[in-house]
């Protein structure tokens, strides 16, 4: 049955970022799996490596107007708008139902200005049950003229160094691919005390309905995720790699194992999965069996003797 | 509740651009209530990328090919060709493998077994009135208002009459039944039935004229809306609607997979003269 390169044992898919031990590399893209009780219905929780929440804010969010969504080759747009129940209502109602499971959770968070990014922080440093924190700093910042926190060097590193200083969590840092050099933000990042990077957020979009002439999206422009950002994402993750220490979470159209075995060669520790789980709820569950059977084919004992091995 | 990996038995065009297909579904039987839909996925390899949103036709048996041998449960869906997701599922066999993830959603609140029953379909819209039919008949006199643009637009309506629904078909061009809007027809009957309960599926426009009319007739009113879906499970918030009682400031929105597709009419906001919705003509 097992050829030469065969493994003969269980190999190892444990992984650890920031401290915290993950059972295996693959968790949800924030998002994309609701507060995780969405998919409790489809999915064995205790099997992820961890879960995402949907991204929080000081105060609950509507939202934008419908279509928010549209599907479009081999991908979709989406301008949500971050509808979401706010950090309070989360950590009375949505926590203790992650809080039955031993995998641990992630908390995305953003703000409208800097110092919402430090309250959420500060109301979640010291919530038990939550492992880290993940902030999203592609959102404008509202108090100076809406320039994406995210795309600003300068702004990032001072959101950042802001939060570090409001939570003792580890503070995992997502990052927005619609820049001209990722690797500044990247060092950015690091420098202002983030412990992690995770990238990449969607990259923004905008499709048109060619009979009524409107956008196909109520809000105009919208985040591209699915397969067709994939390569870019493996692009961007290498180049992040390449220009930081700490560790990094691979994320864009990751949904079979093959696709995050890309983003784990090229060095990621971990990966999320976003738009897959929309196409199948069972596809993380089949993304880490996958990543067992390719170790257990390729005769690799520990997944972390993948990881970073980019031949090149 | 789970995904289900499993065959197309038979895919019939019924009429012009209206397709009918039974899938093989064990367990729906059981777990299905009238109004609840599945997410589809018509194939494993891309495109489309998406599943899509099918209101469930109704449920059925197969008889046993031999003795000894458990009957087969299905579920069948009608979907209008309108987009290149069911442009593909046209194109689907006998045996070609799909995936279900269903039954999903809150349907019809069938309500008390005396009253008055009126449904009232528009199109593609009449799919989920049909389970909900086999339901009430046991209990309830249910009259079915079906209308259309065209006569193509009629469909399956003699499969309600031998349910024992009493049907009445309206198409805008007079090609088959009464010539004008269903609402019409809905108003006359109101007339007649002032304790009826009313049912609706079909074009916004449809609806929105249906609520003016139940409103002013004072009768209860539940209307099954679609709308554009990415997961189904109320995780990626794309098929919102705004909820009663929505403003600017103080948003409510509501979930059309979950807390739908079936809502009372009361618990929407119809103040903002129309419900953002995408028509996606069950499914695109």
């Amino acid at each position: 049955m097992i050829d030469s390169k065969g493994l003969d044992q269980q190999p190892e898919l444990a992984v650890e970022i920031a401290g915290i031990k993950l059972k295996n590399p693959v968790m949800p893209a924030s998002g994309t799996f609701g507060y995780g009780q969405e998919y409790a219905p489809y999915v064995d929780l205790n099997q992820l490596g961890a879960v995402v929440t949907k991204g929080l804010s000081l105060n609950p969010k509507a939202g934008n107007n419908t279509p928010r969504t549209c599907e479009t080759v081999s991908g979709m747009l989406n301008a949500i708008g971050l509808q979401n129940v706010g950090v309070d209502a989360f950590i009375h109602d949505k926590l203790p139902f992650l809080q039955q499971f031993d995998s641990p959770v992630i908390v995305n968070f953003f703000g409208n200005t800097q110092e919402e990014y430090g309250e959420v922080a500060a109301r979640l440093n010291d919530v038990p049950g939550v492992a880290a924190l993940e902030m999203n700093i592609s959102c404008p910042n509202v108090k100076h003229g809406g320039i994406i926190f995210g795309t600003d060097p300068e702004a990032a590193f001072s959101v950042i160094s802001l939060v570090r200083k409001r939570t003792n969590k580890p503070l995992i840092v997502k990052l927005t691919p619609n820049v001209t050099d990722i690797q500044i933000l990247a060092r950015a990042a690091e420098d202002a005390g983030a412990d992690v990077l995770s990238l990449i957020n969607t990259l923004t979009g905008m499709a048109v309905d060619v009979k009524t002439r409107k956008p196909r999206l109520a809000n105009t422009i919208g985040g591209l995720s699915g397969p067709a950002i994939r390569p870019i994402a493996v692009r961007l993750v290498h180049q992040v790699v390449q220009a930081v220490q700490i560790p990094v979470i691979g994320i864009g159209g990751i949904s079979r194992a093959m696709d995050a075995l890309e983003f784990l060669i090229v060095g990621a520790k971990a990966v999320q999965v976003g738009t897959a789980n929309f196409v199948d709820p069972n596809a993380m569950t089949t993304i880490i069996a996958g990543l067992e059977e390719f170790c257990r084919e390729e005769g690799i004992a520990d997944i972390n003797d993948l990881i970073g091995t980019l031949a090149v | 509740m789970k995904n289900l990996k499993t065959i197309v038995l038979s895919n019939q065009e019924i009429s012009p651009g209206y397709f009918r297909m039974k899938i093989l579904a064990p367990g729906y039987s059981n777990a299905s209530h009238p109004g609840q839909f599945v997410m589809f996925r018509v194939q494993r390899s891309l495109p489309p990328l998406l599943r899509r949103p099918f209101g469930i036709f109704r449920v059925g048996f197969m008889p046993a090919d031999c003795d000894n041998m458990a009957a087969k449960e299905f579920i069948e869906i009608i979907y209008k060709v309108v987009g290149s997701g069911t442009e593909i599922m046209q194109g689907l066999h006998q045996g070609d493998p799909v995936e279900l993830l269903g039954p999903l959603g809150t349907g019809f609140d069938c309500g008390d077994a005396a009253g008055e029953k009126i449904l009232v379909g528009g199109g593609i819209g009449l799919v989920p009135l049909y389970s909900l039919a086999e339901q009430l008949v046991q209990t309830s006199r249910v009259r079915l208002l079906m209308g259309g643009r065209t006569r193509d637009d009629i469909i399956t309506v003699t499969e309600f009459e031998r349910l024992g629904v009493e049907t009445y078909v309206s198409t805008e061009d007079g090609s088959l039944g009464e010539e004008g809007l269903v609402t019409r027809v809905l108003e006359r009957k109101l007339d007649k039935y002032p304790d009826a309960s009313v049912f609706a599926c079909g074009p916004m426009p449809m609806i929105e004229a249906v609520q003016k009319i139940c409103l002013r007739y004072e009768v209860p009113l539940q209307v099954s809306l679609e709308a554009l879906m990415a997961c189904g499970v109320g995780a990626c918030l794309s098929c919102v609607v705004k909820g009663e009682g929505h403003s600017e400031s103080e948003p409510h929105y509501l979930c059309t997979c979950t807390s739908g597709p079936v809502f009372a009419a009361e618990k929407l906001d119809w103040t903002h003269s129309e419900i953002k919705m995408v028509k996606n003509g069950g499914g695109k």
